[in-house]
């Protein structure tokens, strides 16, 4: 019995944080926030150099074959160094989706160029995960799709994983005739999240996708990994704020001698701490634990997403003024972890979510 | 990440199975700790190892190897079939542990084997009128007169002192000593002459709890643990031990489901209240918040196990453990609108109560819990200090 990370993970863990320190944190976020780069290409270079774009493909098609529970180790990571690199559509949920509804030859087409670093594929699932606003919808008819997508994941992308209204899902290449492409500008500059507006595209379906059980599985994935980030994100937050309430002095003290200031820390690591748990937790169950995948993986969303937003808030409080301010960049963290809050379902959205998979409401 | 406890574990998990379902007739059901049916249950359960498992033979114990997943194993299968475990209360759960690493050969003879077999009932002298979140500052004294140590002062929130045969007591011995290192660790009969039990009934309408005063209490100079002077260090072993089981999820989960129960078989205008979106939010959000320290729980016990650290992990239970159960319970009577301020008294039940009132009844127990055994705002403390490695707060100069 281990309930927790491997040897293996915790090395996988390490490596990365050691990688991300030099190459990512907040001097490399801020100058992709600022600059035109559309791609931190020096970052995905490196990424892709540990293998992360290959993380859980298998290795007969050029990846590591790793589980969830590595990537959502590689997610707590990115998101622990507001990394602006796409992740979690390219390398985790097209792979998946394409691993368990994919035929034989769409996999040998995309994975070794997904697991190469090569191509990298964003996901278009958001009305499908978080309810369809401002008419977006994909219909799909003898092998084309048209409408519009928002909320695109790794935007920044060679190719799309599309979702239809029928909840099958399809690729589409990012230079296809009659695909328009738009970026949604968020609050989160680490990430681009985007539109696509669809004119009979033409698109691949993945056949298994027939079965709507393959995008809820992704859904689910997807949530986890989500979950994982804004963990990641909010427990550097908490380490930043104990780290500057100890050097921060006023009436001669440092500040993180005020009861006041220690137990709003307090309260953080408390709301933290078990969502470490949680998401380890949720990220083995939807490869190993079938029938707690769905309300675990929503419970985790939420619960972090929750979480969250609460050490968000009072981290930046403990920074007193800089904390409000550009010059600090804890901004970075909260709107990371802000950005996560929306994507591919809200909390009160994913609590009905897991009340219905219960059985407690029809 | 592996769950499974291994094959070994699942045949001990089937044996504790086999057992009870065999002897669930033989289990007690609310007789109270003096019930010759409690006293035979219990011998059963030490002679099977069932309880008292590690605790060495010539003391009354079992002699088992400690094994974190049998202990384990043992109370998720008692508490799923809902058949009481083996006896708890402060002499098993905090005496007994303390005597083994502390006491005399002399004092592990006379007291364990009679405190395991439920013959010897202890209730808990620690806190003070003028001595809670700063215990190190209690101020009933004990001085040396010939071969007896006299006791004079007061303790408070002493549960079970009502019942109690001893007492296990914290008391000043060192006047002069600096306040954490005047303290003494003594045992003495509650019948002794000169102590007067007050029961202290509390915002739930029961007396859980009572004052105990000293007078004059005189004890022979050998029940004593540890040395004079010590038993701040006797103490605090075991308060770290009480902490760790205030707030334990796995007792919640039987909570939320009554709960979740409540919500889909009652109406309000004729609409399940699980029906209701805005009550049905609180509920997932509840449940939510118990996979979470459920899941915590799990860490934990794997950190044990495995010999990682999962301190901070640790350190959060009493504080969140508490606080969550407060919600849930606090849920229960929203849900039941004016219903959910019903309660009953010594003369019963108001018409229309729902579970004899038990949501009321744990609102305002677990209210007592996020304050007693270490307060929400000293568990702050210990968090902020011991696990995330912040300063205490200056002393003022008339403490230093």
């Amino acid at each position: 019995m281990e309930f927790g990370l491997s040897q293996e993970q915790e090395f996988l863990r390490d490596t990365l944080t050691r990688f991300l320190a030099d190459n990512a944190g907040l001097p490399r976020a801020r100058r992709f926030a600022d600059g035109d780069e559309r791609r931190a290409q020096d970052l995905w270079d490196g990424l892709v150099a540990l293998g992360v774009p290959g993380l859980v493909i298998p290795e007969a098609h050029g990846g590591v074959g790793l589980t969830t529970l590595d990537a959502a180790t590689v997610a707590q990571t990115l998101g622990a160094a507001i990394a602006p690199v796409p992740f979690i559509g390219t390398a985790i949920l097209v792979p998946r989706a394409l691993i368990k509804a994919g035929s034989a030859d769409q996999q040998a087409e995309w994975l070794p160029r997904i697991a190469a670093g090569e191509t990298i594929v964003g996901v278009a699932v958001s009305e499908a995960a978080s309810g369809a606003r401002e008419g977006a919808k994909v219909t799909a008819s003898a092998g084309r799709l048209s409408g519009k997508t928002l909320f695109v994941l790794d935007f920044e992308a060679d190719a799309y994983l599309v979702a239809d209204d029928r909840r099958r899902l399809y690729l589409v290449d990012a230079n296809a005739k009659g695909l328009t492409r738009r970026d949604l500008r968020t609050i989160d500059a680490t990430r681009r999240v985007g539109e696509l507006v669809l004119d009979g595209v033409a698109a691949q379906l993945l056949p298994a996708s027939e079965d709507a059980a393959v995008l809820a599985d992704v859904l689910d994935v997807g949530r986890v990994l989500l979950a994982a980030d804004t963990f990641g994100a909010a427990q550097n937050m908490l380490d930043q704020a104990v780290a500057y309430s100890l050097t921060r002095e006023q009436f001669n003290r440092p500040i993180g001698s005020f009861q006041a200031v220690k137990h709003m820390c307090a309260e953080m690591a408390a709301e933290l701490e078990p969502c470490q748990s949680l998401v380890w937790y949720a990220a083995h169950a939807v490869d190993a634990i079938p029938g707690e995948a769905r309300v675990t993986a929503c419970h985790a969303k939420a619960h972090v997403a929750e979480a969250g937003k609460f050490v968000a808030k009072t981290a930046t409080e403990v920074h007193g003024g800089m904390g409000f301010t550009d010059l600090l960049g804890l901004h970075y963290w909260f709107k990371r972890i802000g950005l996560n809050r929306q994507l591919l379902g809200s909390p009160e959205r994913l609590r009905e979510e897991a009340a219905r998979v219960q059985a407690l409401i029809e | 990440m592996d769950l499974t406890y291994g094959g070994e574990y699942e045949r001990f998990r089937n044996e504790v199975r086999d057992f009870i379902a065999t002897h669930r007739d033989a289990a007690p059901d609310g007789q109270g700790m003096r019930a010759e049916k409690t006293r035979a249950w219990q011998k059963m359960l030490i002679e099977r190892g069932y309880t008292a498992r590690t605790i060495p033979r010539e003391y009354g114990g079992y002699g088992g190897d400690a094994d974190i997943l049998k202990a384990r194993i043992i109370a998720e299968e008692f508490a799923q079939a809902q058949v009481p475990a083996g006896l708890g209360g402060q002499g098993i759960s905090m005496l007994v542990p303390t005597l083994l690493e502390m006491g005399t050969e002399e004092q592990k003879r006379q007291f364990i084997a009679p405190t395991l077999r439920g013959e010897t009932i202890w209730c808990q002298g620690y806190s003070e009128p003028g001595a809670g979140s700063d215990l190190a500052s209690l101020r009933t004294r004990a001085e040396l007169d010939g071969d007896e140590w006299v006791v004079n002062g007061q303790k408070i929130w002493t549960s079970t002192a009502q019942h109690a045969d001893w007492i296990f007591c914290l008391v000043r011995t060192e006047p002069n000593a600096p306040k954490h290192q005047g303290i003494s660790f003594l045992l003495f009969s509650m019948k002794t002459p000169g102590i007067e039990v007050r029961p202290l009934k509390t915002m739930t309408g029961d007396a859980t709890f009572n004052e105990v005063f000293f007078t004059d209490v005189r004890v022979p100079k050998g029940q004593i643990v540890g040395r004079r002077g010590e038993g701040w260090l006797v103490a605090n072993s075991i308060l770290r031990h009480e902490r760790s089981s205030l707030g334990d999820p796995n007792a919640m989960l039987t909570r939320l489901n009554a709960l979740t129960e409540l919500m889909k078989s009652e109406t309000l205008d004729g609409r399940r209240l699980i029906d209701d979106a805005v009550y049905r939010d609180r509920l997932m959000k509840i449940q939510g918040d118990v996979m979470a320290m459920r899941l915590n729980d799990l860490r934990l016990l794997s950190a044990k196990l495995n010999n990682k650290n999962a301190s901070l992990a640790g350190m959060i239970v009493k504080l969140k453990g508490t606080e969550l159960r407060h919600d849930l319970e606090s849920l229960g009577i929203d849900v039941l609108g004016e219903i959910g301020a019903l309660y009953r008294d010594e003369h019963g039940d108001a018409p229309y109560l729902k579970d004899h009132g038990l949501y009321q009844y744990h609102y305002m127990f677990y209210l007592g819990l996020i304050i007693g055994g270490g307060t929400s705002q000293i568990q702050k403390n210990i968090i902020s200090e011991r696990g995330l490695g912040m300063p205490k707060e200056p002393k003022l100069n008339k403490e230093a």
